[in-house]
């Protein structure tokens, strides 16, 4: 059998370490879903086009379908389930939940941890900010929604 | 208030259930014999659960993919139920369920703009019927008249002696009486819970990550497929060496699924994805293989001018009157196929055990997927049973239920192990239910003062019901009904041509109304310049007598100021429909670069007049939905064929508007109410963006677009 490389390295996730049996050349979005059964990172496009599978790698946004599971071994990788602090939601998630952002809620998860990468970044966030870092697909059209609510999380 | 006698028919479908003491003959699948949820919670009325805290459960027939139905449906039945919308929860109604109880919770199709307003009569009437049976459960606890008592919240009080029950206190003997024959509705003035700004009961779990959707179904045991269907169309799958496949680690087989498919089955998405690539197939293509998208053009663009149209809409003489006008003009428009692209891909998970046959799966119809599932499986329905999920999108994609006929063959090969079934965003831009590709050839004929005398409009192209006198491809240009025309043009002729390719057609988000409103919205402002006049003034003037069309119109552009000057080098184009019972206009205002070649949209300002209103929050966040679905048509997208195949297969050549290119959308929601019939909310909208926006477009540059996408001309939105 091919497939087969090395053993995979322990993935931190959410604070967590996980040891996985994916083949090496296993996108992080599937060793997430299909290997640690954290299923908020979602599929959309597998080509990094769309942001619905958005996690934090070292704090910074990663379009999980294009990057390797391996390569992520050893960092600090967030998930939607890991945001929220100690059972609390995290500022973002609350503004969701106030500004009603949701329609069909695919892209959500990845559109709110695209949002907290930025707010790490700049913690107040233009809307010129707001325009370069979000540059996820919603095709419910909830970016009026998604813009306030981020100024939002960024006063609370 | 208003008495409504209850509906005879239902009373009997729905009542004979209920009403004869709740159990005979009803067997909830899954739960013990009589009317009680799966966690053994009184049910009062099919439609209402009330467990001992309190909690309140809305069961919801139809599909709630992001439009908002599912909050909308519970608050009407909320209303007239006068409980304590705090405590009220919503879940699905089983299809299975639905089928064994002589459909007691009606239709589960969600499509057409329907969910809402075709469910207002009887959901309402499910939460006053709860209400009267409550009320009467309490009057006989308290040993007083029902009369005697009030209720808020869900607490029943009896004022003379202070004494109070709650709905929890009651609902056990509730759901032991009959349904009554006859509901008191409460009038409109005294709603409290429908017509209001209610958040969304699905959200908290869709910021979280706990939302469970298809793609993320989970049963024990289970293995995921990825589904290959022939690339072109009417083409089919000959044969298939597995043996690279087979050697992927994780991978357990290879699956023909029928004359057309297979799938690869696998411990997960990325074994199966990696064999896929690596399986070597042998497709016939068919008679289709030659088949492109100058092929599909040349055959629209025949039927612009071809003998065998069917009449739409149409007075007086048109030609006549066209060859006698002052003055003519004549324009050719046209609007191409397009994927749904939901953000979710198409998937459903089937478990077949020989006996039986479930599904998991977000379809836009229950009652549709749990047929498929028993015709895929060679079960009787009875023994099938679709467990619905929130959609990740459907805008009519999920309406057909191909992927669930799939996931159940599959799952029939595998007897005993779960199967979810996933199309890749490839697989999904391949094997869609198209929007319908169309031209127009319009030509109009003013008179000696500046009034149209004369109009006509011929189509050409895809039936999405696949015969010649498709009534739907008149949407917006119809003398009669929902879609209706609404310019008072003495000489008219609107017909359609049929000219269909071999590629599935479907309903998308507006249907129709997505190029008509273009076709005719856009050449009413041509005809308003070739007059000299004002585009809103031309239609004012031109516009039949409807007020409610001439409202609409009229707040759209006293909002967005028109009359007064655009700031400088911004510039406004205004269009009006009225499609899915509802009215709408428009107004975009846009600046665009001196080259022609970059739009940026400031601002769109919507009115809707839907009749009625239960959540108006949702209806703006519709709207601006809508807009960005529609113009992300307009300016990016078109599935194009070559070779009989769709050449776009993901969002690198399918794009969609990002939040940087989304303007201002500001909506005025507009209700008629009284007696206007309910209208639609999640589609009528999605018509009057992009006629708004090309009439802009002409207004800053002189010059018409009258071919989608724009992206054709080089116009990119910035
Ligand atoms: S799924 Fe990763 S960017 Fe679309
Ligand atoms: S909410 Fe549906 S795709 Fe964004």
């Amino acid at each position: 059998m091919d497939s087969v490389g090395k053993a995979m390295p322990k993935l931190t996730i959410n604070g967590k370490v996980h040891d996985l049996d994916v083949a090496e050349d296993t996108p992080l979005l599937w060793a997430l879903r299909d290997g640690a059964g954290l299923t908020g990172a979602k599929y959309g496009c597998g080509i990094g086009q769309c942001g619905a599978c958005t996690v934090l790698v070292d704090g910074e946004a990663v379009r999980s379908c294009v990057v390797l599971a391996v390569d992520a071994a050893g960092k600090d990788i967030v998930t939607i389930e890991g945001l929220g602090e100690k059972g609390r939601l995290h500022a973002l998630q609350q503004a969701w939940i106030d500004h009603d952002v949701p329609q069909c809620g695919y892209c959500q998860t990845g559109m709110i941890m695209a949002a907290a990468a930025l707010l790490r970044r700049t913690p107040r966030p233009s809307d010129a900010d707001i325009d370069a870092a979000m540059t996820n697909i919603c095709r419910c059209g909830t970016y009026q929604q998604v813009r306030a609510a981020i100024h939002a999380a960024a006063k609370a | 208030m208003a008495t409504v006698q209850i509906d005879r028919r239902r009373l009997l479908v729905g009542g004979a259930a209920l009403g004869t003491g709740l159990a005979v003959g009803i067997r909830l699948p899954g739960a013990r014999p009589g009317a009680r949820a799966e966690d053994g919670s009184p049910e009062v009325t099919a439609w209402v659960v009330i467990r001992p805290d309190e909690t309140v459960v809305v069961r919801i027939a139809r599909s709630e993919m992001g439009q908002g139905t599912l909050t909308g449906l519970a608050q009407l039945v909320a209303e007239d139920l006068d409980c304590d919308w705090s405590r009220v929860t919503a879940e699905y109604a089983s299809p299975a369920a639905n089928l064994a109880r002589g459909r007691v919770w009606g239709d589960f199709g969600t499509g057409g703009s329907q969910g809402l307003r075709a469910s207002v009569p009887y959901v309402r009437e499910a939460g006053a019927a709860a209400r009267s049976m409550l009320m009467a459960a309490a009057a006989a606890r308290l040993g007083v008249d029902a009369s005697a008592l009030t209720v808020a919240k869900g607490v029943i009080t009896h004022p003379p002696s202070g004494r109070t029950l709650t709905y929890g206190a009651v609902a056990e003997a509730a759901a032991k009486l009959p349904v009554p024959r006859r509901v008191t509705l409460k009038p409109r003035e005294r709603w409290t819970i429908a017509g209001q700004p209610l958040k969304r009961l699905d959200t908290p779990p869709k910021v979280t990550g706990a939302q469970v959707y298809g793609f993320d179904v989970r049963l024990p045991g289970m293995v995921t497929g990825l589904v290959q269907d022939c690339p072109v169309t009417g083409g089919r799958l000959v044969r298939f060496d597995a043996a690279k496949a087979l050697a992927v680690k994780g991978v357990r087989q290879v699956v023909r699924i029928d004359d057309t498919s297979l799938a690869v089955v696998a411990d997960g998405f990325w074994p199966a994805k990696t064999a896929l690539d690596r399986l070597e197939i042998t497709w016939d293509y068919g008679p289709n293989a030659a088949v492109d998208s100058a092929s599909i053009a040349r055959s629209l663009t025949e039927g612009l001018a071809a003998a065998d149209a069917n009449d739409g809409n149409s007075a007086g003489d048109a030609a006549g009157g066209l060859s006698g006008a002052a003055k003519r003009i004549e324009a050719t428009y046209s609007y191409p196929y397009l994927n749904h692209a939901p953000m979710e891909p198409m998937n459903a998970t089937a478990l077949f055990t020989g006996e039986r046959c479930e599904v998991w799966c977000p379809t836009q119809n229950g009652e549709a997927a749990l047929e498929a599932a028993a015709s895929a499986s060679g079960l009787p329905a009875a023994k099938c049973e679709v467990h619905k999920l929130h959609l990740g999108g459907g805008f009519g994609r999920r309406l057909a239920q191909d992927y669930v006929t799939q996931a159940v063959l599959v799952a029939k090969q595998m007897p005993g192990t779960p199967v979810k079934l996933l199309w890749t965003r490839e697989e999904d831009m391949a094997r869609g239910r198209y929007h319908p590709a169309m031209q127009a050839r319009l030509e109009g004929g003013l008179d000696a003062n500046g009034r149209i005398a004369a109009l006509s409009v011929r189509l050409a192209g895809h039936s999405i019901l696949g015969f010649a006198k498709d009534p739907l491809v008149f949407q917006g240009l119809a003398a009669r009904g929902e879609h209706r025309f609404g310019y008072a043009v003495p000489n008219l002729k609107i017909d359609y041509a049929m000219r269909n390719s071999h590629l599935k057609p479907g309903f998308w988000r507006g249907v129709n109304i997505n190029q008509n409103a273009i076709f005719l919205e856009c050449f009413i402002d041509e005809l308003a310049h070739a007059a000299g006049k004002d585009p809103l003034a031309f239609r004012l003037e031109m516009l039949d007598g409807d007020v409610r069309r001439r409202a609409v119109l009229e707040a759209a552009a006293a909002r967005a100021g028109w009359g007064t000057p655009p700031a400088a080098g911004r510039h406004r184009g205004i269009a009006q429909v009225m499609t899915f019972g509802s009215y709408v206009a428009a107004v975009a205002e846009l600046s665009v670069s001196d080259d022609g070649r970059r739009v940026k949209l400031h601002r769109i300002v919507a009115a809707t007049d839907p009749g009625h209103v239960v959540n108006p929050a949702q209806v703006e966040r519709q709207v601006s939905g809508s807009f960005v679905y529609g113009l992300s048509a307009l300016f990016l997208q078109a599935c194009t064929v070559e070779k009989g195949r769709i050449v776009e297969t993901n969002f690198d050549s399918f794009d969609s508007m990002r939040l940087a290119q989304m303007p201002e959308v500001e909506t005025i929601v507009m209700p008629a109410g009284g007696n206007a019939p309910w209208g639609g909310v999640g589609e009528p909208t999605i018509g009057v963006a992009a006629p708004a926006v090309l009439n802009a477009y002409f207004a800053a540059t002189g010059k018409r677009l009258r071919d989608v996408p724009l992206s054709k001309a080089g116009v990119r939105l910035v």
